[in-house]
């Protein structure tokens, strides 16, 4: 039996943690290395689960641990992967080790920010982090699940409260406390579905689709259990949670709250509440499909009147889950594939986007729109191209990952599951429909004020420059250093947007060294060897205060230009490749994640069609 | 006629009893000088294992229960009517409350130790007092008829009340004994008239005979005619009252709302292992009583005490949680957060009284009294250095004192109920499965929205240890061994709890015996 590979999957972060722990100063001097192994080690373990999975038989449950842990309770360590974890595993298990390599390739800066405040305990959380969210994708058990869902709100809440931005308290102790009362009530839910059916594992409860449960039981324990979840997922209107978590934690916190976080909310209506609650699911999908479609719709607008980037990413993810619970809503395979497409590819592409995010923030020292002005394209030309290329994915351009599970959802909502009120659901698609038009807005009038016009003028206000270095954060600084008058400033603002043609590149004056770009607008994978030699050079600086020498002396605020030096970087290369080659194979080629989940959703759905 | 005393069945409370007299000639005889100090410590802690020893001794001997103390067949008019009146029985419930008061009381013997060593306390009284409640607390959980109950039950109270004004000369601490004092007597004289007026209608102090009575299966003396107790529509309304009555007595003595009020003020009052004492040994031996008499001897009354008891945890919790979060002293949030876990303790036995209910409870003490008494010891490590015990005094602890920091982290999340405090999580995954097996879905709903309440204050404590202090001075002082071995006590015990919470089941499992 390969049931060590799960069991490794857990220990090897967790061991790791554990020894951070017990022996402080021991892995002081090679910390960066030490999480890149561990995080490496538990990659390789989930592309080790990724090869010998047996692709004949997704449906079943393989790599099958199962030991009794605590007989009084009922509850068995009950570990497997199948079709619908497998991916999300992986994905996990890629993002973590993707954010390691941000924090800790080489000397990125990004990393001597964190690395510098305590480094030891941010390697801590992520692993802890690690364990919960494979974990909660391995376990086979309802307890256990539960338990290890509940694992990764301590590390995120430390994640937020000490790396994270200024309203960072708030923050924290919102996600915590919001997170976990949808817990409890899901605990609740579990118990409930215990206290009837006197068993705990889901396969069986899978198996037995809700036999044993009446209708009205069926339907208490699908609302307790999909409250929990959906406070996770999360779902319009229990949602509010997530904007103020996004905005305030560091790009690691951001990348993984919404790469994998999130998508454990999503999985366990997948895995425990459509599944062992058959009837309670028809009963309340409905609903589900109601407030998903107003999340879609309500996530669209909330987007389009954003002035912050990781609080309009953040927004659009209410927006992507909507697609996904609505999936859900179905309950039909097409829908529930869909769903679980989505919930990968936006795991992906949303990573992606707060990773760029992050490096936006770590080099205008903002992530407001207005006050970056535009031009990014220009200043930034393969930020500005990857950023352009994870935008319109996630607005869901086909041929993209992000395409095909949105596709599929409403697709499952043009005819849902016998039972289900169809013109209910046709309806839901319409609205759907339209809110996927409001996605591609906002993206693109994201895009218009940031990526393209006209670059803010050097020393001119209303733009925070990179490597804007003075001791004013955000919005204040240009106003403060210049004394310009605020209404000069609110003019830049207003005509930076869509009506300006897009600069051309390289026709800038100044100091900008014409580089090899590039057709940077369709390839968003950069030329690997030129960025790592400008960043080499730049980086081999040691981080001080902000400032990474270039020409002589430090930049003054407000007169800097964007240099070479300040584009990708080569840590930022390594995070970020894989993430976009992945885009691009699921969305030329979804067969791939499709085949995969087919099975195992026509196996959960068995009672229903 | 002679009574027959099974000496090694009352053993553990004798050893105690005898230490502390040991104890009391020791410290009038020996020399005043700092070495006497430790020695009476250590003379303290072995009589604690002494006793502990005989304890697991018995539970290791196994076979049925032993008692004591029990009332001669020909008295009681033949065997059959004989069989179950015994005022001292060691059984597994008893063993079980036995083993975890005496553990804690190492931890807390150990606090003592530290505490003492700064010389404001006399330190053979102390330990005297120590030792006299502990008897108390040893010998509750065995009685078995109504007047041992009350009588252990003081033996627990009283020598509180002086081991909290021990800090003489200290107005905060008088005031606190004073509200104590106060309190306790009240909730006493309340207690004993519940307590006759339960006789006056059973005709007889013995819990299994009460239960007897009570459950109509056996007359009841002090009704008129000879109708038995058959079923609830049929009882005068004085035993409700006394139910009432007795009930409110041992909610004094866990500080359940509406009696609650003097928790915060005591509390802070006492010396910090005077409050860790009221707040895990006091109030284990104030369960004990409860369950002893809810369960054993009022089982027949479920249907009129199960409601008052869910009120009463409901209002428990929810009222100590919501005073706990405007807490900025370490000491009083821990006194309101134990008022809220004593709630949660409350709820199985509002659900029905089964051995499934009572299990669950005496599981969930168990875990809160480990981790509960791991964070009052880095309490009193920190009132050492500040004695206000602000909660900002605990502002980067983690890097002042890593060790005490992360324990008391731990302790917080597992008092939290999260991972990676496994036991908190499992101890009220317990109470929740027999809340909802119980068909109290309103009840778990405000455990579960109070749990969250929970988690506020103690997320917030939590992450003031990791916060930076701003170049706090490290002090010199440095906790004597005792300190560091009361907390690695506690957090031993805690993770212990948190890996294998089979063990707490497989203790408090079989225990609900009658």
């Amino acid at each position: 039996m390969m049931g060590w590979i799960p069991v490794a999957l857990l220990a090897v972060p967790l061991l790791g943690a554990l020894l951070l722990v017990l022996s402080p100063h021991t892995f002081r001097p090679v910390l960066r290395a030490y999480g890149l192994f561990l995080s490496g080690a538990t990659l390789a373990l989930s592309l080790l689960l990724l090869v010998m999975f047996d692709y004949g038989r997704p449906a079943e449950v393989q790599f099958e641990v199962d030991q009794p842990w605590i007989p009084g309770l009922g509850l068995r360590l009950h570990l497997g992967v199948d079709g619908i974890s497998l991916p999300l595993i992986t994905l996990t298990a890629l993002l973590t080790f993707l954010c390691f390599v941000y924090l800790c390739w080489g000397r990125a800066r990004a990393s001597s920010q964190f690395m510098q405040a305590r480094p030891r305990a941010l390697v801590f959380t992520l692993l802890v982090l690690e364990v919960g969210m494979i974990g909660t994708f391995l376990a086979l058990d309802l307890l256990l699940f539960f338990i290890f869902f509940e694992i990764v709100l301590i590390p995120m809440y430390f994640l937020i409260g000490i790396w994270g931005g200024q309203g960072r308290r708030a923050a924290s102790i919102k996600f915590i406390l919001y997170t976990l009362l949808g817990s409890v009530i899901m605990l609740l839910g579990l118990l409930l579905v215990w206290a009837q059916t006197g068993t705990l594992d889901i396969e069986a409860l899978s198996a037995s689709h809700g036999a044993g449960m009446s209708r009205s039981v069926q339907i208490l324990a699908f609302v307790a259990i999909g409250l929990g979840l959906a406070v996770k997922t999360p779902m319009w209107p229990l949602h509010t949670w997530l904007p103020d978590a996004h905005t305030e934690a560091p790009t690691v916190g951001s990348v993984l709250l919404a790469g994998v976080l999130l998508k454990m909310g999503t999985y366990g209506f997948a895995r425990i509440a459509i599944p062992v609650l058959p009837e309670g699911a028809m009963a309340v999908a409905p609903w589900l499909g109601a407030f998903a479609v107003v999340g879609i719709v309500y996530g669209a607008l909330a987007c389009l009147a954003q002035r912050d980037l990781k609080r309009m990413i953040a927004y659009s993810s209410v927006g992507h889950m909507g697609f996904v619970l609505l999936g859900f809503a179905t309950l039909t395979p097409v829908g529930i594939n869909g769903a679980l497409f989505a919930n990968v590819a936006h795991g992906l592409i949303t990573g992606l986007l707060f990773f760029l995010a992050g490096a936006v923030k770590e080099r205008y020292l903002t992530v407001d729109i207005p006050a970056l002005g535009g031009g990014l394209l220009a200043t930034l030309p393969r930020l500005g191209s990857v950023l352009t290329f994870a935008a319109i994915a996630s607005l869901g351009l086909p041929g993209l990952a992000g395409f095909w599970g949105e596709m599929l959802a409403l697709f499952g909502a043009f005819q849902p599951a016998n039972g289900l009120p169809r013109g209910l659901f046709l309806t839901y698609m319409v609205i759907g429909g339209l809110g996927a038009v409001l996605t591609a807005a906002y993206f693109l009038v994201m895009l218009s004020r940031v990526t393209h016009g006209r670059p803010p003028v050097a020393g001119a206000p209303g733009a925070a420059a990179p490597h804007a270095a003075g001791p004013d954060e955000g919005l204040s600084a240009p106003a403060d250093d210049t004394g310009t008058p605020a209404d000069l400033d609110d003019r830049l603002i207003r005509t930076t947007p869509d009506e300006r043609p897009v600069v051309p590149l390289g026709s800038e004056p100044g100091e900008q060294p014409v580089t090899p770009t590039g057709s940077s607008g369709d390839r968003p994978a950069v030329p690997l060897g030129s960025t790592a030699r400008h960043a080499t050079t730049a980086t081999l600086d040691p981080y001080t205060g902000g400032v990474v020498p270039q020409g002589p002396g430090g930049r003054e605020p407000g007169s800097g230009r964007a240099t070479p030096a300040d584009d990708i970087r080569s840590y930022e290369v390594l995070a970020w490749t894989p993430l976009v080659i992945l885009i691009l194979l699921f969305g030329l080629w979804p067969g791939l994640l499709l085949s995969l989940t087919t099975p195992p959703v026509q196996a959960l759905l068995g009672a229903l069609s | 006629m002679i009574q027959q005393i099974d000496y090694f069945a009352i053993a553990p409370p004798l050893a105690l009893a005898l230490v502390a007299g040991l104890v009391l000639l020791l410290d009038a005889f020996l020399p005043a000088r700092p070495r006497t100090k430790t020695g009476l410590g250590l003379v303290t802690l072995a009589g604690v294992l002494v006793a502990l020893g005989f304890v697991i001794a018995q539970a290791a001997r196994g076979g049925p229960p032993q008692s004591t103390f029990c009332v001669p067949p020909g008295l009681a008019g033949g065997p059959a009517q004989a069989a179950g009146l015994c005022s001292f029985v060691v059984d597994r419930f008893t063993l079980v409350f036995a083993g975890m008061v005496l553990v804690a009381a190492v931890v807390v013997v150990l606090m003592s130790m530290t505490e003492l060593a700064s010389g404001a306390i006399p330190v053979g009284e102390w330990y005297f007092l120590l030792l006299c409640t502990l008897v108390g607390a040893v010998t509750l959980p065995a009685s078995r008829d109504l007047i041992m109950l009350v009588v252990a039950l003081e033996l627990v109270s009283l020598p509180v009340f002086a081991l909290t004004a021990m800090k003489r000369y200290d107005g905060r601490s008088s005031e606190a004994a004073v509200k104590l004092f106060v309190v306790s007597v009240v909730s006493t004289a309340i207690m004993l008239f519940g307590v006759s007026l339960l006789y006056g209608i059973a005709g007889t102090v013995y819990l299994s005979r009460l239960g007897a009575v009570f459950s109509g299966r056996v007359a009841a003396p002090g009704m008129a005619g000879d109708a038995a107790l058959a079923t609830a529509q049929e009882l005068p309304a004085v035993v409700t009252v006394g139910v009432v009555l007795v009930v409110a007595g041992f909610a004094f003595k866990i500080a359940a709302v509406p009696f609650h009020s003097w928790a915060a003020d005591v509390y802070q009052g006492a010396p910090v292992p005077v409050a860790a004492l009221l707040s895990v040994i006091s109030k284990a031996a104030g369960f004990a009583g409860l369950i002893l008499v809810l369960v054993t001897a009022l089982s027949g009354q479920a249907a009129t005490w199960t409601p008052i008891v869910a009120i009463l945890a409901a209002l428990t919790m929810t009222v100590g949680n919501l005073l706990a979060m405007r807490q900025s002293s370490a000491v009083r949030l821990l006194a309101w957060s134990s008022v809220a876990q004593s709630g949660y303790i409350l709820a199985p036995l509002a659900v029905a009284a089964t051995s499934g209910a009572v299990s669950a409870s005496m599981a969930y003490l168990v875990i809160y009294a480990a981790m509960n008494l791991g964070a009052f010891a880095v309490v009193m490590l920190v009132s050492r250095t500040a004695p206000r015990n602000e909660l900002d005094d605990y502002r980067g602890l983690m890097f002042r004192r890593p060790a005490a920091g992360i324990a008391l982290a731990f302790c917080l999340v597992c008092l939290a109920g999260l991972p990676p405090g496994l036991a908190g999580l499992f101890a009220k995954v317990f109470v929740f499965r027999e809340i909802i097996e119980g068909g109290s879905g309103w009840l778990a709903l405000v455990m579960a929205v109070n749990t969250v309440i929970g988690l506020y204050y103690y997320a917030i404590w939590t992450a003031r240890l990791f916060t930076p202090d701003g170049g706090r001075q490290l002090s010199r002082y440095r906790p004597p061994a005792a300190a560091w071995l009361a907390m690695g006590l506690a957090l031993v015990a805690a993770v212990l709890f948190s890996i294998a919470p089979q063990l707490v089941l497989d203790m408090t499992s079989l225990s609900a015996s009658g």
